[in-house]
């Protein structure tokens, strides 16, 4: 739960987000990223850092350049607690359905 | 096939959808006398909602409270608005146990065909609420509780 937390508080920031949707097609630098915000190369690591340490992104080590990517894994157990309580919600509703089913029938019951 | 919506708005609105086969007033009905809410809006399998207090009328207050057996937790609030039987305006916060920050929820009904649709949108006061209302009160099962970040699951997809 504490890595999930993080990294819904990773996705609490705009910037952040726009990051992530960056990273969706295809590994990009810190220059790279920096590039369509207005914000400084430092500014632009704090926030890798965070999404880093939430477990949503990596970085490997290519000469002089750090290259980030997506992790799938960090990702996909977000996906999966999403689904789960998305769910608990179809849950409440599936429920609603019978309770205005029976809320039906009985008005049917009565008018008979 | 999911008759369920939930999307993310802009950064503090969540709006969930969904369709009902029975009438604005039934589901209107259904939201606001205490009997029907507590057979429904429990979440998760195992979960019961001993204490169903429910004011339904402008300024008037509820109270939820939910267990499994072992834990429990609970939720209060005041209406704002309500418009037999299109609409549901209504203030509320979780106690986990410190009380979460208001979460505004305007709860819409629509007739749909022969049926309904249900419109449910959610304002947080700032994003880092919503994002720890996911990370906290979503797994409790409740309608405020709902969410499916579209934006950011669609950008890892």
């Amino acid at each position: 739960m504490d890595s999930l937390d993080a990294s819904f508080a990773a996705l609490a920031d705009p910037t952040r987000r726009a990051i992530l949707a960056r990273l969706a097609s295809g590994e990009a630098t810190v220059n790279e990223l920096a590039k369509p915000f207005k914000m400084t190369q430092p500014a632009i690591s704090q926030h890798l850092k965070v999404l880093e340490d939430a477990g949503l992104i990596l970085q490997r080590v290519d000469g002089t350049r750090r290259p980030r990517r997506l992790a799938k894994s960090g990702i996909d157990a977000m996906d999966q607690w999403l689904a789960m309580l998305r769910k608990a919600l179809e849950k409440n509703y599936d429920r609603l359905d019978q309770v205005l089913a029976a809320m039906e029938s009985n008005k049917e019951g009565k008018r008979r | 096939m999911s008759k369920l919506t939930l999307k993310t708005e802009g950064d503090t609105h969540i709006v969930v959808t969904r369709r009902f086969a029975a009438s604005p007033e039934a589901i209107y009905r259904a939201h606001t006398d205490t009997k029907l809410i507590q057979q429904w809006l429990l979440g998760p399998d195992g979960w019961t909602m001993p204490v169903c207090i429910c004011d339904a009328r402008p300024g008037g207050k509820f109270r939820y409270e939910w267990t499994n057996g072992k834990v429990g937790f609970h939720i209060t609030g005041e209406f704002v608005e309500l418009r037999p039987y299109s609409k549901i305006v209504h203030i509320e916060r979780m106690y986990l146990p410190d009380p979460t920050p208001d979460n505004h929820v305007e709860t819409r009904f629509e007739p749909d065909g022969s049926g309904t649709l249900m419109t449910m949108r959610m304002t947080l006061p700032d994003p880092q609420t919503r994002a720890a209302m996911l990370a906290t009160g979503m797994e409790k099962g409740m309608e405020a509780s709902y969410i499916r970040l579209e934006g950011m699951l669609r950008v890892a997809a």
